[in-house]
């Protein structure tokens, strides 16, 4: 009996490791960046240009920002969702247009509804490299102090919404007042 | 043989792809930034594609990634400051060979625990089969038993 127990035991413990990997996505790689300040950035506003957007100009506020682009497939899925989350008005929600051209991006939005307060315009994807951006869409909750509390990689599902980013949005907002 | 033939080819096309695939210096671009440049990025895991190296990769990420470090390179940053720089956007998950840091003991240290278990394990298998095999020197009746078989065997075989 003593003499397959231990086998056993370390089969199980194997099948436990597998099974836990099996329900984790690998493309899901921790941010470094919770907890820590939003990278500063100033861009050009994606609809008028001449006007620009920092993320310095939102201290004192809980919001979202969402990168998104025309090409990018799950953007499309996600994007009907936003639109219903900014109905809410429960937080503002900012867009980084990620490398995308101004006449797709507009013309994407002007099909599909625009969930944002404003785009911001990264064209050549230098901003999204300091948020450490890897797969549109990416989506952070940024606190009154301007830090990141929350990333999500891939779409904010309504479960993720509801869950995850509402609850911290409202714990976040009772503390700053 | 022609199947042998055809998977050699096979392979050989695929090892050619990946070559065509490498990174190719803009001309006019400073080599001594390039060689720099292609041995970083091996080092540099690329994000999109998770099991492609920065210097392979051919997703627009990891072309925006070879670009900027090519412009710290320009700059004067040194390969520590480059690798900082990504690693506090992306997470030691960038590097393909990761810091020995706790959390990393069991990746690192894992396959060598394993080996010295296993070699262990083998060790006292064979020290227990070894100790429970008695040896009996032949008695003089066996040994007559043996000789006779033997002659008897030998006789058949020549007949």
């Amino acid at each position: 009996m003593g003499r397959y127990l231990i086998p056993l035991v370390l089969f199980m413990v194997l099948v436990g490791f597998l099974l836990v990997g099996l329900n984790r996505d690998p493309h899901e790689v921790p941010s470094p960046l919770i907890n820590k300040a939003a990278p500063a950035f100033t861009l050009p506003q994606l609809k008028d240009p001449t006007k620009t957007f920092s993320a310095q100009e939102m201290r004192g506020k809980v919001w979202i920002l969402n990168v998104w682009a025309s090409w990018c497939v799950t953007c499309r899925d996600e994007h009907p969702l936003l639109i219903e989350y900014a109905k809410t008005g429960a937080v503002p929600i900012y867009g980084l247009n990620y490398k995308d051209q101004r006449p797709d991006a507009l013309a994407w939005l002007g099909e599909l509804g625009d969930p944002y307060v404003l785009s911001a315009a990264d064209v050549d994807g230098r901003v999204a490299i300091d948020y450490g951006v890897y797969g549109a869409p990416e989506t952070y909750v940024i606190d009154q102090s301007g830090t990141i509390r929350f990333k999500q990689i891939g779409p904010v599902t309504p479960d993720v919404w509801s869950k995850q980013v509402l609850p911290l949005v409202q714990d976040l907002n009772r503390k700053g007042n | 043989m022609k199947k042998l033939l055809f998977v050699c080819l096979m392979i050989l096309s695929f090892g050619v792809t990946v070559v065509a695939w490498d990174v190719r210096p803009a001309s006019g671009d400073d080599p001594v930034v390039e060689k720099r440049l292609m041995d970083l990025s091996k080092e540099l895991r690329c994000l999109v594609c998770q099991n492609e190296t920065l210097a392979d990769s051919q997703a627009g990420l990891a072309e925006d990634l070879r670009r900027e470090i090519r412009e710290q390179i320009k700059a004067g940053k040194s390969d520590q400051e480059i690798i900082a720089f990504l690693t506090q956007r992306y997470g030691q998950f960038i590097l393909y060979r990761p810091r020995v840091t706790p959390t990393t003991y069991l990746l690192w240290f894992g396959p060598f625990v394993l080996l010295i278990g296993g070699l262990l394990v083998l060790f006292r298998y064979i020290r227990y089969h070894r100790d429970s095999v008695k040896e009996e020197p032949l008695s003089s009746e066996d040994r007559r038993r043996a000789t006779e078989l033997l002659a008897s065997n030998s006789g058949k075989e020549t007949a």
